[in-house]
């Protein structure tokens, strides 16, 4: 009884957290660290999938205790230690028909639900709202389309600091599964989702709404969701796409219809703030200025700080700079095909782009001293 | 006079001899098993825990690349035509490879191609970083410049398989000893014969492909750039029409392989022999129509997406009826477990595992959520590991009396399998976990929830790793120190023309052939 007690009072230090664990806030917590399954999500679809999923694994379990019993019992029951006699047979058609059928009848059993799930999830008709979803490396663009009055489109990076990936600060509980701006969906709405990709392939995935499919450049890939609460909806890209795949999460908040139609009226008064700038004539002085901020974040990392060139072409001197405004624009915008020049007339906003092309025009030794302003670059894209 | 091999590094060299070429095969395949083995650590090092640790994310993309690449094609295929070299003419009574001169040039390319492989990891921009599966436009147009010293590796690599394919077609086919026909030929020289045909068929598929790439790169040609026209899903079609062939083409020679040993082990005939060549048959059959299974996320039109399920799901069947003869034959034998018959057990366990998990990714909808991630990379192993390399084990085990003529030390070798065996358990089975819960594949960081189990995942792999170091010394032990086995046929159990020569086996075998009643 003494010893017993003693035991305890050992113990009890380490008994503690282990209480601790019992409690329900921190079980949540422990339930998603230890998450060993997959979740059936919060759309009608996800639940097919979910019980589909159960139902093959279900399957294969007893499947498997069946087989490896067997398996089991033969290496136990028929042990030569056991002093046991080897029978010679070799043949038996009646076993083989069996173990022939069996497996072909379960499989049908298999593929009948799995055949009209997939038959659902590939009908995306009668969509309340469509978005289309462009990869890039290493982001997400979000567009909303068919939407009366202006448009509509973001990008949607990693909001993680560097300063947490290097283990220098802790991390968020979010770690990498956080954005700075959010796809925003209204809830009990059909969404068709409209996938491309801007370079090489992507695919967007978010668990919980039972979306993965491949943003293929040069495709465009439709694929579904109705997510039937409202919530915060993690994933990642899914398709290998080069340096910072690990780094391009996908964030969808999905809203009351209410609180989405506000905020897309929000955004779209934003753009139209935003319009006015193809009213105004900036003057050169401030476009440089800015063209060279957008310069070190987009331009730098292959065309050297000082426009010197690297795995891109010198900007210093190039026979682009310093040529038409034209072919400049048209380089800076559309890319340059089969080479890493990315078109940056999807990435940057027409103000970016004019001042970043002015920078380009007078920096670097290169001096032309004209000024491009975000209309001319409007009048460009249009083909005006 | 009787020939013996010459001396010197020029036995190496110019031999024509199989079992000169097998063994070369077989320990050229092991360096590259711990090279790939050592880019694995390294991945599973980083993957330690969570945030950015030891290496950038650049150099972990092409540690991922190198670890498939040097795997599938420097360690697997390269053991398992060693393997066939060694035995399919000691098996069948040939005195040697039909082809002896084609046999010993496939060998000798193979060491270019991975030294070709490895240097590009010492080049400017680094190793290829597109994953082993290599999608273009990542692999074309995005690829850092030694992309072309992996196409040309590449070339080689196929090239060698291709001679060391029709070598063995040749062989099986012309120098069977008189009296064994095709059905009373060992279930190993049945699945090569089948395998050597799928090498043949898709190999040069592979080549296009990557010929494809070269002129994309390099000739302005647009098969892979949508902008040129093209079409980056191509890409995926003509390499799963050479990628699931290939899987294939890794594990029936492990099919052979176990059908040897559970007899043995057994004493007992293997059960329906018959139906173990039509179920390889079918299932080879069965490879070159379901491509498109690995591309179900590509957004192909619904009904392809249903074909390619139905067809995948009936990989089942043969598969199926192959275990239950394995697990048939070993029921009312008479049962020992050494070493070689402790791995073809775990093989038929845990690659059925990996059957199970195949037959879920097979389910279309379901698939949207397990492709790409870590449930794929904890299927896969369990068939390349579990399946591939564990037989090999259990080969290695199992032949080398007869190749060195010593014993190997029994008990070490049963260290070597239960190290094995946990390490491999605990590295991939909760990687089935975290890929239900969410992670992808081929990421250097990852999320917060996914960290114990990989933690988990990252011992396992040191200890697997680490016990493929106990297996070479077991071996380097058995040629050094290894007590002599003076019997020709070492296990009571074994049956078949490979165990009726002296141990070692003489430089030449089967100068005149047997006669097979």
């Amino acid at each position: 009884m003494y010893l017993r007690a003693k035991l305890l009072k050992k113990l009890a230090p380490g008994l503690v957290p282990l209480l601790g664990v019992l409690s329900p806030g921190v079980w949540a917590a422990e339930a998603q660290r230890w998450q060993v399954n997959m979740t059936p999500g919060v759309t009608e679809v996800g639940q097919q999938v979910y019980d589909l999923h159960m139902l093959i694994f279900w399957i294969c379990v007893w499947t498997g205790v069946g087989v490896f019993g067997f398996m089991l019992y033969s290496m136990l029951a028929y042990r030569k230690s056991k002093g046991h006699k080897p029978s010679t047979f070799h043949e038996n058609t009646v076993a083989e028909l069996a173990w022939t059928i069996i497996p072909a009848v379960i499989l049908i059993v298999m593929a009948v639900p799995a055949s009209r799930t997939l038959i659902e999830i590939y009908d995306t008709s009668e969509a309340d709202l469509d978005v289309l979803i462009t990869g890039y490396q290493w982001k997400w663009k979000y567009e909303y389309v068919g939407q009366e009055g202006e448009k509509v489109s973001f990008f949607s990076s990693l909001r993680t600091p560097r300063e947490e990936m290097a283990n220098e600060v802790a991390k968020g509980e979010h770690y990498l599964l956080e954005v700075d701006n959010p796809l925003v969906l209204p809830v009990d709405k059909k969404v068709r989702l409209l996938l491309t990709a801007n370079d090489v392939i992507h695919s967007w995935w978010v668990p919980a709404l039972t979306v993965k499919k491949d943003a293929i450049p040069g495709f465009i890939n439709e694929a579904w969701t109705k997510p039937t609460e409202t919530g915060v909806y993690r994933g990642q890209c899914a398709e290998l796409c080069g340096r910072d795949h690990g780094f391009m999460p996908v964030v969808v908040n999905v809203v009351e219809q209410d609180e989405f139609d506000s905020w897309f009226a929000e955004k779209q008064a934003e753009v139209a703030e935003f319009n006015k700038v193809y009213g105004e004539t900036k003057p050169l002085a401030e476009l440089v200025e800015q063209g060279e901020a957008v310069y070190q974040r987009s331009c730098a990392a292959c065309h050297g700080m000082q426009g010197e060139g690297g795995v891109g072409l010198a900007i210093a001197g190039s026979p682009v700079a310093t040529g038409t405004v034209e072919k400049h624009l048209d380089v800076v915008v559309k890319g340059v095909p089969g080479t890493a020049m990315q078109a940056f007339g999807g990435q940057l906003n027409d103000l970016e782009l004019a001042a970043v092309v002015t920078y380009q025009r007078n920096a670097f030794g290169n001096n032309m001293g004209d000024a491009v302003q975000a209309i001319d670059v409007k009048n460009f894209k249009e083909g005006n | 006079m009787a020939h013996g091999p010459s001396k010197g590094f020029s036995r190496w060299l110019l031999t024509t001899n199989h079992k000169d070429i097998g063994t070369m095969y077989l320990w050229f395949s092991f360096a590259m098993f711990l090279l790939g083995g050592s880019f694995a650590m390294i991945i599973r090092a980083e993957l330690f825990q969570p945030g950015l640790q030891l290496v950038a994310p650049e150099f972990f993309n092409q540690m991922t690349t190198m670890h498939g690449l040097v795997m599938v094609f420097g360690a697997i295929m390269p053991a398992f035509v060693g393997l066939a070299n060694w035995m399919l003419p000691l098996m069948i009574g040939a005195p040697d490879m039909a082809l002896p001169r084609m046999n010993n040039l496939s060998f000798w390319i193979l060491p270019f191609a991975f030294a070709m492989l490895a240097s590009t990891l010492f080049m400017e921009g680094g190793a290829p970083n597109f994953g082993w599966t290599f999608y273009a436009p990542l692999s074309t147009t995005y690829a850092p410049p030694s992309v072309t010293f992996f196409i040309f590796a590449v070339h080689i690599m196929g090239a060698s398989s291709i001679m060391g394919s029709i070598n063995i077609i040749a062989t099986v086919m012309n120098l069977r000893a008189p009296g064994m026909t095709l059905m009373k030929m060992p279930l190993f020289a049945w699945t090569w014969l089948i395998t050597a045909f799928l090498l043949v068929a898709v190999m040069p598929v592979l080549a296009g492909a990557v010929t494809m790439m070269l002129m994309d790169i390099h000739f302005g040609t647009s098969f892979f750039s949508a902008a040129g026209g093209g079409d980056p899903v191509l890409f995926q079609h003509v390499f799963w029409f050479f990628g699931h062939p290939e899987v294939y083409i890794i594990i029936l020679p492990a099919f052979g392989v176990i059908s040897e040993i559970i007899p043995t082990f057994s004493r007992k005939p293997l059960f329906g022999y018959a139906s173990m060549v039509y179920a390889t048959a079918a299932i080879a059959f069965l490879s070159f129509i379901v491509w498109a299974h690995h591309m179900f996320t590509v957004g192909i039109p619904v009904t392809g997406e249903l074909y390619f399920m139905w067809a995948t799901m009936l990989i089942a069947i043969p598969t199926a009826a192959k275990v239950f003869n394995w697990i048939t034959t070993m029921f009312k034998g008479s049962i020992t477990f050494e070493t070689p018959m402790l791995f073809s057990i775990a093989f038929v366990f845990l690659f059925t595992i990996g059957g199970f998990t195949g037959l879920m990714l097979a389910i279309a909808p379901v698939d949207f959520q397990y492709h790409d991630s870590y449930f794929v990379v904890a299927h896969f192993h369990y068939t390349m590991v579990a399946g591939a390399i564990f037989s090999m084990s259990a080969a290695v085990y199992y032949w080398l009396p007869k190749w060195t003529g010593k014993m190997y030390d029994e008990t070490m070798g049963k260290v070597h399998f239960w190290v094995s065996f946990i390490g491999f358990n605990l590295t991939f089975f909760p990687q089935h976990f975290v890929g239900l819960a969410g992670m992808p594949r081929r990421i250097p960081d990852y999320a917060l929830q996914f960290a114990d189990f990989n933690m988990m995942s990252s011992i396992g792999a040191f200890i697997y790793g680490g016990s493929q170091l106990l297996f070479l010394y077991n071996v380097v032990k058995t040629i050094k120190s290894g007590k002599p086995a003076t019997d020709d046929k070492t296990w009571e159990g074994a049956n078949g023309l490979e165990w009726t020569v002296p141990s070692p086996a003489p430089y030449h075998t089967f100068s005149t052939p047997p006669q097979v009643k």
